[in-house]
């Protein structure tokens, strides 16, 4: 069952990806990418983390694609009016692509995975906030949020007009 | 011969499922009729009051004149957009009422016509118990602003296009007060789930309604109500329709039943916060007084009579306020109830943290 619906959802989260690149309208485009991240979230939940499958809907399928769309609309951005033949561009793009999947592919070869034993898989809302709030990962935690407080005031501080 | 636990849990899930939908489009007729009549009370006018008793009868008669009406479809619309939108908005509306629960724990009677694995079973109007159900509810809500952000888009209209644009910033905002307003109830409980929640309410203050959130998390339940309002964009926060300036907002060209289904939407939403509200800080389905029961019938009483108080207090707000100015809604949002909800939340976790006897929580 689980792999029946794990299948289903990776099929409509790589076809919508495709629609994502493919699509000429950007407003399609950005439909299409909340239907990857929204199938993403369910194969979250599917490998046993409901907390991660949800985060992934309120920030990436909900906050960030609402700004994405709310932009488009505002700016009414029509589809692509010219789009340029295929050139060198488009050689260095899908080079780049074939080379990052060779190499992701690679390293799911070459790892050596270890059967994780069933007791010490534990995905809960708990345990995530234990493992965050570690000595392990906290400064890097906070150092992240600190870092994503700085982005924001740079982006205020660029936005604002002087006085 | 009684099925499998598994079939049991399924043939359980579809009741529920029929029973909770079912219900609420039950309440979305009724709460059109309820809103009307209550308003025209308040206007000094009475309201639809021909058809049927009291006029009871009148969303039925508005269901058959919109069901027959023509649907018309706006020559520069984007078609499969604007056909999909109100879809959608129904859609997300029913998906996040799938994790809350309608009333207390209660038991099946043993009655000889039930199946027999029905008979005596404890159960809860609940379609499905999740671990992280708040959270979820967060979720469904993030995706809610699309149906409507579609619905202005699509239509091809300046107005629709402007109060989509109005909505999916406004949601957007208060959205974020909303989720913090839950945090210092979660933190209190220990838990995401509602029922977790609720039951921490009742064990409180000796079983008093001061041990309800709503006393003991007060300034979380003024920013939930206030944020709740602006999320199911009703008076004083209705600028995506804001029909002086707009028209009527995102849903300017849509008629007939798809129109319908916008309202539809609508109304679930506003069902689904004042039950999520009655949940996390009105105690839910406990009476708030030492001695009466909780449990059974009654505490569907209590429960219900909880949730048409939220409702009416939606109508009531309504009839009294008038519509805030854009600006205001921002201002409002991101440098009132934001930040208070962030303080809010830094006094509940030194108060979890510092005298932790105060505050017993079963799951820790």
């Amino acid at each position: 069952m689980d792999a029946i619906l794990f299948y289903v959802f990776a099929a409509i989260a790589v076809a919508s990806a495709l629609v994502v690149i493919a699509q000429r309208n950007p407003i399609y485009s950005a439909f299409a990418l909340i239907v990857t991240l929204c199938s993403m979230s369910v194969i979250f939940a599917l490998l046993g983390s409901p907390f991660i499958a949800v985060l992934q809907v309120i920030v990436y399928a909900g906050a960030i694609m609402v700004l994405f769309l709310f932009v488009l609309m505002l700016l009414n951005v029509k589809s692509e009016e010219d789009r340029p033949a295929p050139g060198t561009r488009t050689l260095r793009g899908v080079a780049l692509a074939l080379v990052t999947l060779l190499v992701l592919q690679a390293g799911t070869v070459l790892a050596r995975w270890q059967p994780l034993p069933a007791a010490d898989f534990d995905a809960s809302t708990r345990r995530m906030a234990e493992v965050l709030f570690s000595p392990h990962f906290l400064y890097v935690f906070e150092a992240t949020s600190i870092l994503i407080l700085a982005a924001l005031v740079g982006a205020i501080a660029l936005a604002r007009k002087e006085p | 011969m009684s099925p499998s636990p598994a079939v049991q849990e399924l043939i359980l899930a579809v009741v529920w499922i029929a029973v909770v939908v079912g219900g609420l489009l039950g309440m979305f007729a009724v709460m059109t009729w309820v809103e009307r009549r209550t308003l025209a009370f308040m206007q000094f006018r009475l309201g639809p009051n021909r058809t049927g008793p009291l006029g009871i009868l009148q969303p039925i008669a508005d269901g058959i004149k919109l069901f027959f009406k023509e649907e018309a479809l706006p020559a520069a619309a984007n078609k499969w957009a604007f056909i999909a939108a109100p879809g959608l908005a129904v859609a997300t509306a029913l998906l996040a009422v799938g994790v809350l629960p309608y009333g207390p724990p209660f038991r099946f009677p043993a009655w000889g016509w039930l199946p027999s694995f029905l008979r005596d079973r404890p159960a809860q109007i609940q379609i499905a118990t999740i671990d992280v159900g708040l959270l979820y509810i967060f979720a469904i809500t993030a995706l809610g602003v699309y149906g409507v952000v579609i619905a202005g888009w699509a239509a091809n209209n300046k107005y629709s296009l402007i109060g989509g644009l109005r909505s999916s910033a406004q949601l957007f905002s208060y959205e974020l007060a909303l989720g913090l307003s839950w945090v210092g109830v979660i933190m209190l409980a220990g838990s995401f789930q509602i029922t977790d929640i609720v039951n921490d309410q009742g064990r409180r203050a000796g079983g008093w309604f001061l041990g309800w959130n709503a006393v003991w998390q007060f300034p979380a339940f003024l920013v939930y109500f206030l944020a709740a309002t602006a999320e199911v964009a009703r008076i004083p926060f209705d600028l995506p329709e804001g029909e002086a300036e707009l028209v009527a907002g995102f849903h300017t060209e849509y008629s007939s039943m798809r129109f319908a289904l916008i309202q539809m939407a609508e109304y679930i939403n506003m069902i689904t916060v004042a039950v999520l509200g009655t949940n996390l800080f009105l105690g839910g389905w406990h009476a708030g007084i030492p001695g009466l029961p909780s449990e059974g019938l009654l505490g569907f009483v209590w429960w219900g009579v909880k949730v048409f108080a939220v409702l009416f207090v939606f109508i009531w707000l309504r009839g009294t306020l008038p519509r805030v100015r854009y600006d205001q809604l921002m201002h409002f949002g991101w440098k009132v109830l934001l930040p208070v909800a962030a303080v809010w939340i830094l006094v509940t976790a030194a108060a979890v943290a510092f005298f932790p006897g105060a505050f017993p929580v079963a799951s820790r």
